[in-house]
């Protein structure tokens, strides 16, 4: 698996190249057919759009703290239309891309960040997915346990869980690829190494020379793509998928990115990075280079690209508008997911809230 | 019936569930082969196969994580932490996940694990095997925190515990593990968690008590009795959700209350239970509620450690002067 592309020999795999030409050269690749290129095209288009709404909605005062998706759409989008809709997907918190090729309707990720936990409320059956997980890295040791599961009841469902550089750092991710070598579980790794985990940049975190070699020590294969190129991202994600299906266990897949926007609303990237660094990364935007194949291919013209940019924009919209006015969470609600059945010391505890509120002497 | 130990109390726990249940599996450190360092999983592996009984590597944060994992998967893990004091690297886990995830989610998914571990002092072990760290967990909102006595209710408990659909801490007296024998069911049954044991009725006295103190508590109470002063002993078999009704009916009718445990004083179980009974049962009381506890010190190691530990006449000592109290 890889043969070609071990990370310890330097090499990297891409196969859509910054002017948006398919390398023609690379064979048995899994590739995306025309109709998936224009399905992954159309899911980015959309997730920009709802990204720098989010992004312009904090700007007005009507989103708290939102952390920004642009330049790193094509990991997650590329990688779930790998896997079949019944994998389990376990998020970090800047896979929004992902979450729309599941089908999860976008209003519930702005609800989310709106401060909603209905915005968690994934239907397990419906989604696969876990909720976004705000702590680093601790969402990985789910996902090793998801894929036992999983093989216990053999099922032949597998896990596609995410994680960042900085997260490679933290021990939840050495103890979940040690666990999923040791079990063998049916798990994909994804790792979007974004250059910085806020403001530290990646040669801080580890002195490895690629986060993809580490799979090595854990006795399994591990795999560097060009994050920014989708055929290389579905395509190493369907090759791990399949080996993983195959009972050949866990894969660590590094998709090398770049986060075009700040960690968060609340931080301020001119203080850690150079605009140059930056410049030099937009000319490697997902969406530029996917746009200019399906473009060369005529799979789309100008003029709906255009169409489809204006019906992304108002669909980001309406999902925030709908967002905005679900109904907030009532005080009831703060207690009753605590326990399947509130035990009578939160019954109390929630009557003695209901007096204070309504200002009973 | 047969008569059980509390360790083999919870390996026939285990054994009983696991035949009912395929969906549940147990692991941890040296669980498998081996049947765990106190041998509570003995014969599992033997009997349910290596799926459902295994050794994992050496990692509680991941033991427990993966654990959640399997949770939301929809099986039922029960996973061992060899000794309480190697749980803390699990606290995230725990905090940040296992007891958040049904409210986080508003219940789209849950978490129904136990996770077991021995606790308490006595045994003359190593540095970090003899802490009673129950009132931590009792603090963290979502998990249920259970500590069994005798044997009957090591199994009734755990079985409860397996079954709940929710997330729960099962502390094991480890001093009491084979300290004396019960007749315990062959069958499966149930205790429920919430509620506390009258282990002695009385009038004089309310002593509340749990898992490894509860020898000594016995023991007092008897000695009490033998003295003339009727002495309710209650077990607590529950930290949280904790029987606040049993507590209240029976400091009610004694006016006097006393909580022994073996953890450290300062915001432990005893402070809860005594801040709530001072309010709730303010007007009944005779004497000042008072708890007899481990000192908020690091535990000694075993040259030291009966400096540490709550004696049967420390119990009946403190228990008398608060019967003879006079305002």
């Amino acid at each position: 698996m890889f043969e070609n592309f071990d990370p310890r020999d330097g090499k990297r795999l891409q196969l859509l190249d910054e002017n948006g030409n398919l390398n023609s050269e690379v064979k048995d690749l899994p590739l995306l057919t025309d109709i998936q290129v224009l399905q992954a095209y159309k899911t980015m288009i959309i997730t920009r759009e709802a990204d720098e709404w989010a992004v312009s909605l904090n700007r007005q005062g009507r989103m708290p703290t939102y952390p920004p998706v642009k330049g790193q759409e094509a990991n997650s989008i590329g990688s779930l239309m790998a896997v079949n809709n019944d994998d389990w997907f376990v998020q970090a918190f800047r896979e929004l891309g992902g979450l729309l090729v599941r089908g999860v309707p976008l209003s519930m990720h702005y609800l989310y960040f709106l401060g909603n936990e209905m915005g968690s409320h994934y239907e397990p059956k419906k989604y696969h997915v876990l909720p976004i997980s705000v702590p680093i890295s601790s969402q990985l040791p789910h996902a090793v346990g998801l894929a036992y599961a999983e093989l216990y009841k053999k099922t032949n469902k597998i896990t596609l869980v995410f994680n960042g550089d900085g997260g490679t750092s933290v021990g939840d991710f050495h103890e979940s690829l040690n666990f999923a070598g040791v079990w063998k579980a049916p798990v994909i790794f994804y790792v979007q190494n974004n250059q910085y985990a806020i403001s530290v940049p990646r040669h801080h975190q580890t002195a490895s020379t690629t986060i993809a070699e580490k799979a090595f020590g854990y006795g399994f294969t591990g795999v560097q793509v060009d994050g920014n190129d989708i055929f290389a991202v579905h395509a190493a994600s369907r090759i791990a998928a399949d080996h993983a299906r195959k009972g050949g266990g866990p894969t660590l897949i590094e998709g090398f990115t770049y986060r075009l926007g700040a960690h968060t609303t609340a931080d301020d990237p001119t203080r850690y990075r150079e605009d140059e660094e930056v410049k030099e990364w937009k000319k490697k935007d997902p969406i530029i280079r996917l746009e200019k194949y399906v473009l060369n291919k005529k799979l789309i013209t100008e003029k709906q690209i255009e169409k489809l940019k204006k019906e992304a924009k108002k669909q980001a919209h309406a999902a925030f508008e709908e967002a905005d006015s679900f109904q907030k969470e009532s005080l009831e609600n703060t207690f009753r997911y605590t326990f399947k059945n509130m035990p009578p010391i939160l019954e109390e505890q929630l009557r003695q809230r209901r007096e204070l509120e309504r200002g009973v002497n | 019936m047969q008569a059980l130990t509390i360790i083999a109390a919870v390996n026939d726990a285990l054994m009983t569930e696991m035949q009912n249940d395929k969906n549940i599996v147990t692991f941890g450190e040296d669980v498998g082969v081996e049947g765990g360092v106190f041998r509570a999983t003995v014969n599992l592996q033997k009997k349910f196969g290596e799926r459902r009984c295994f050794d994992s590597p050496l990692a509680e944060n991941a033991i427990v994580g993966t654990a959640l994992g399997m949770a939301m998967g929809g099986l039922r893990p029960v996973v061992e932490i060899q000794f309480s004091g190697f749980v803390y690297p699990a606290f995230n886990q725990i905090i940040t996940h296992v007891s958040r995830m049904r409210n986080r989610t508003r219940g789209a998914l849950t978490a129904p694990m136990v996770i077991r571990m021995p606790y308490s002092g006595g045994i003359r072990a190593l540095e970090l095997h003899s802490e009673s760290m129950e009132a931590l967990f009792g603090h963290i909102p979502g998990i249920k925190v259970v500590i069994p006595s005798t044997p009957y209710d090591t199994k009734g408990l755990l079985i409860s515990a397996i079954r709940d659909e929710d997330p729960v801490i099962f502390m094991e007296p480890k001093r009491l593990y084979r300290a004396f024998k019960q007749e315990v069911p062959e069958q499966a049954y149930t205790i429920p968690i919430g509620r506390a044991g009258i282990v002695q009725q009385g009038s004089q006295l309310t002593l509340i008590s749990y898992g490894s103190q509860m020898k000594e508590a016995k023991e007092a109470t008897a000695l009490l009795h033998k003295d003339g002063i009727s002495a309710e002993l209650i077990d607590l078999r529950t930290i949280y959700p904790y029987d606040k009704a049993t507590i209240l009916e029976s400091v009610k009718k004694t006016g006097r209350l006393l909580v022994v445990h073996e953890g450290p004083q300062s915001f432990g179980v005893a402070a809860e239970i005594i801040a709530m009974t001072s309010k709730d049962a303010f007007e009944y009381l005779e004497a000042p509620p008072t708890r007899l506890t481990g000192a908020d010190t690091i535990f000694p190691l075993p040259s030291a450690e009966h400096h540490y530990m709550i004696h049967t006449d420390q119990i009946v000592k403190t228990a008398r002067q608060i019967v003879r109290y006079q305002p």
